[in-house]
């Protein structure tokens, strides 16, 4: 494997045995994206010069004999909605095409102490809203095992850029699927935490009651290291756990045995790629071989997970997405007479179309008249949802279904049917309207060879068990061995 | 027809915390604009709000104060409006579960004692300011937004419509500004925005229950300008009313120089201020027993305070409110008295001399440059006859123009009262000598010719010869 394939975890040894040296490595990197980029588009800004600078920084620091962290000098994205001081965090919109955030998300101070290799920021769809990367103010992402298909989305970039070798892992941010499902699209690893695991603080909000970082990384191992590093509770978010953080890397072993896998009926129906379904299926019996136990269970409120979400989620963003008025910061149109022309027009020039779609179905949503059969019926399903999950966990450790209902699609394909997008959606919506975590895992390919994901949800706070099928899953195979080879056109 | 106002007061008033509702930014007035500021109440993109404990122990303790009941479970609301001085555009308030309800406050009015209910009280962020670059928005070029006062915490505290006369509301609003400086929420300085009020006002004929369109006045910031909003507001109603003409329901602006009050805002054009609950931030949890603690933490309030000068001194009622009407009077006249001043003669020099004083300088008590220490060694001497309550008058003044012991202003000046026999029988003996006219008319059966005697001895003795001897010893030699 070239040095840009290899994992985290495998790089993290290479330099502490001095095999390579962190400014090798980056260089490596660097050129693949010399080489690729301009066939996938992951990022939107790439901060090369800083990159160089702290490889050097971190390769003096082994030098002189010292002790690295896991993700020292290894090179890596962060997704554009993660506040990073002093580089331009967008959000893939045009509102904040020049807005650089004076202060650091707490993940990324999280991240800091670790001396990483910044690569630079990932594509995402505007503000988190959308599956496929194409809502993206500036370009789309292609997906690296076929570059005419979409890579997923929201955090297409990131999954990208990890998938193509242009990353070596990278941060995503998940509202209803934006880890997962792109994982699934780029057959790499993504996980969203529970609710309030990892903190929120500089992360731009769009739903607020349902965003959460996570890891896109290559592997399972990856991902618990990255999970270490970035959950805990953090005063500057009212709404992160104060509860302890476990090493999650302990949950790395291989052991299913006795351990108890729902599989929802309500998941592996109308609409789901007969492709997808049997990939899945077959890594569920391949969980069984190695000693789980498998039941089927219900989880009767999914059908109404997709209407929840598409009012909760816009609800929340109408009002997170009030800012952007042009007033102290971001973009603001030329040419008002007036107050409200100016907020008018710069909201109408510098949003894009699924946004203010997305403004208008929450503002709707909450209007006076309106709120109670919608927002709050919504907020009562939501509940609905949570209880399916919590009774389904009397009886059984892990859910698995798939983290989407086909493989990528072709860009354009869907982009003019915003209900079909939004459909695309119901196999990870459930998740963050209850809160729980979820991993998705390589498990296969359809007839294209495009890469199928395996979802696996837990309990709240209990990542370390889907962690711990997720790594025994992915250790009897070797799709998290497998690279994209750019495909396509 | 006749007919009766109802009035309601929604108040508003800033917390004094040292810092922020949601940040760690500081609070206090008149920094430099945009120097109280952090990415949180800036709104910027990915900031998330910490709610600050004191705010919460502060509005507990208000609604406390104000006999509302505490919520054991409460939440944070989102009030969405658009407006260049609320950066997020919205407004982190408290919808439908506000943290107090249910309470009251009685005032004394001059037709008795009245019970006003308090509906609510919740927390709330303050807006920033615009500071406009002409005189107003609408003579200005350009406007710029100060954004120090943004985040800063506030409590409204909603009345039911329970007032019937601007008297009343003028007495609400004082009662409860009185309270929240007894325990020290807010520092209550209206003319710094600290306190406001937004007034309610609608009339309906004497005797009805029915209640009639009403008209709002946004921002009133003094106790002189509730009364004269109301005023006038209730005269207007009333001219529209008679005239067969309806009111609309509308916001109405307060022009003080002008005296009247002006359609701003109808309720067509009325906000939908889209309520949701703010996902952001956790619900409110409150055990009883840490309301409880709050409860045991508070001051005597000013009725415990007012009842207790009354039995304790004997202070008239009348007295005893003014005198706790605001915790520094009280406080002050507690100091005066410790001092060693009699108490109703402590309650009649700070009603008196020092409140005149004070107001025409327009300086509060607790800036006062007579001392309450001073003041009580001052009255101290009075009781004991070493000046007479005249010549305390010039003693005070000279009190409050340097910062001398009276006891040092009396020696210095030598206002000590006569009170040597000798010293006085002398004057006595040469007014009587020099004024034969009147001693006979004296004599002659006209006892009030004694007055212009003594009038004759004080003035030989330069006001310091202690009246009532002089009294005495005029009657002993003509008798």
């Amino acid at each position: 494997m070239k040095l840009f394939e290899q994992p985290a975890h495998v790089l993290h040894d290479m330099l502490v045995n001095k095999e390579i040296t962190s400014l090798e490595l980056t260089q490596a990197v660097l050129a693949r994206i010399d080489e690729v980029e301009g066939d996938v588009q992951a990022y939107l800004t790439i901060t090369r010069e800083e990159a160089l600078a702290q490889a050097k920084a971190v390769d003096e620091k082994i030098a002189k004999g010292e002790e690295i962290a896991f993700l020292e000098g290894i090179p890596g994205a962060i997704k554009d909605n993660i506040c990073t001081k002093g580089i331009k965090t967008t959000c893939a919109s045009k509102i904040l095409q020049k807005f650089v955030p004076p202060y650091d998300a707490t993940v990324m101070q999280k991240l800091e102490a670790q001396n990483p290799v910044v690569l630079g920021k990932t594509n995402l769809d505007e503000f988190a809203m959308g599956g496929s990367t194409e809502n993206s103010a500036y370009h789309p992402t292609c997906n690296p095992w076929n570059t005419d298909c979409v890579p997923g989305g929201s955090s297409g970039g990131s999954a990208a850029a990890v998938a193509a070798g242009t990353a070596v892992w990278a941060l995503g941010s998940d509202t209803g699927g934006s880890i997962r499902q792109p994982a699934s699209f780029c057959g790499v690893v993504g996980m969203k935490p529970t609710y309030g695991r990892v903190s929120r603080y500089g992360l731009v909000a769009y739903a607020s009651s349902l965003d959460q970082i996570g890891p896109i990384t290559k592997d399972v191992t990856d991902c618990a290291h990255i999970l270490n590093i970035i959950a805990g509770r953090d005063e500057m978010d009212s709404t992160s756990l104060d509860v302890q953080v476990p090493d999650f890397t302990k949950a790395l072993v291989q052991d299913v045995k006795g351990l108890k896998i729902g599989l929802p009926k309500e998941y592996f129906v109308k609409g789901m790629d007969p492709e997808v379904e049997a990939a899945v299926k077959n890594g569920v019996k391949e969980l069984e071989k190695l000693g789980a136990e498998v039941v089927e269970i219900s989880l009767p409120n999914t059908d109404y997970a997709i209407s929840t979400y598409y009012l909760i989620a816009p609800a929340e963003a109408a009002t997170n997405l009030a800012r952007y008025d042009g007033v102290s910061y971001g973009e603001r149109a030329e040419d008002a007479s007036d107050l409200v022309e100016m907020m008018t027009k710069t909201r109408t020039q510098y949003l894009g179309e699924e946004v203010k779609r997305r403004i208008m179905i929450g503002n709707y949503a909450l209007s006076a008249g309106y709120y109670d059969a919608y927002y709050l019926k919504a907020l009562k399903v939501r509940r609905l949802v949570k209880e399916d999950y919590d009774k389904a966990f009397k009886d059984v450790d892990v859910i698995i279904c798939p983290a989407a209902p086909s493989v990528a699609y072709k860009i354009g394909e869907k982009i003019a049917n915003p209900l079909e997008m939004y459909l695309q959606d119901a196999c990870t919506v459930p998740l963050n309207l209850a809160g729980l975590p979820g991993i998705s895992v390589p498990c296969g390919y359809n007839k294209d060879k495009m890469p199928i994901g395996m979802q696996i949800i837990g309990k709240a706070l209990d990542e370390e068990t889907i962690l711990r099928v997720a790594y025994t899953y992915e250790q009897s195979q070797s799709y998290h061995e497998d690279r994209a080879q750019l495909g396509g056109k | 027809m006749s007919y009766e106002a109802v009035i309601g007061l929604e108040i508003h008033s800033e917390l004094k915390t040292k810092t922020k509702i949601f940040c760690g930014c500081a609070t206090s007035f008149g920094a430099e604009h945009n120097t109280h500021v952090c990415p949180v109440c800036l709104g910027l993109p990915g900031v998330l709000p910490v709610l600050n404990k004191r705010v919460l122990e502060f509005a507990i303790k208000a609604g406390l104060a104000l006999n509302c009941k505490i919520n054991n479970f409460s939440k944070f609301d989102r009030k969405n409006y658009y407006y260049p001085d609320l950066p997020k555009n919205w407004q982190t308030s408290q919808y439908d579960l506000p943290i107090c309800e249910h309470g009251y406050v009685d005032i004394e009015t001059s037709k008795g004692k009245k019970r006003i209910r308090i509906t609510r009280i919740h927390m709330e962020e303050d807006a920033g300011k615009l500071v406009h670059s002409g005189n107003t928005i609408k003579d200005s070029e350009t406007s710029n937004v100060d954004y120090n006062r943004t985040g800063v915490p506030l409590i409204e505290i909603v009345s039911e419509p329970d007032m019937s006369t601007p008297e009343e509301a003028r007495l609400y609003m004082e009662k409860v500004k009185s309270i929240l400086q007894y325990i020290d929420v807010s520092n209550c300085k209206m003319e710094e925005g600290n306190l406001r009020a937004d007034l309610n006002v609608s009339l309906r004929p004497k005797g009805s229950d029915v209640l009639g369109t009403r008209t709002e006045m946004k921002n009133i910031n003094s106790f002189k300008a509730v009364e004269e909003a109301l005023e006038y507001e209730i005269e207007r109603q009333e001219e529209v009313l008679e005239d067969g003409g309806h009111i609309i329901q509308e916001t109405r602006t307060w022009d003080p120089d002008r005296g009247v009050t002006l359609s701003m805002r109808s309720k067509e054009n009325a906000h939908d201020y889209r309520y949701m609950p703010e996902p952001d931030l956790v619900p409110i949890i409150t055990s009883d027993e840490e309301i409880e603690k709050f409860r045991e933490s508070l001051p005597e309030l000013p009725d415990a305070r007012q009842a207790r000068l009354e039995s304790e001194y004997g202070l008239s009622s009348y007295d005893a409110g003014i005198i706790t009407s605001s915790r520094q009077m009280a406080e002050y006249f507690d100091a005066v008295v410790a001092a060693g001043a009699d108490a109703k003669l402590a309650a009649n020099w700070i009603m008196g001399d020092l409140s005149k004083n004070l107001n025409a300088e327009g300086i509060g008590i607790e800036e006062s440059p007579v001392e309450a220490q001073r003041l009580g060694e001052m009255i101290g001497l009075i009781s004991k006859g070493t000046i007479s309550s005249k010549i305390a008058k010039k003693v005070f003044e000279e009190m409050w123009k340097c910062p001398d012991s009276p006891e040092k202003i009396v020696k210095d000046k030598g206002l000590v009262q006569i009170t040597d026999t000798k010293a006085i029988e002398a004057i006595v003996d040469k007014v009587i000598a020099d004024n034969p006219k009147a001693v006979e008319e004296y004599k002659g059966g006209k006892k009030k010719a004694i007055g212009s005697l003594v009038g004759q001895v004080m003035k030989q003795s330069k006001g310091k010869a202690n009246p009532q001897m002089v009294n005495q010893l005029l009657a002993q030699k003509l008798d």
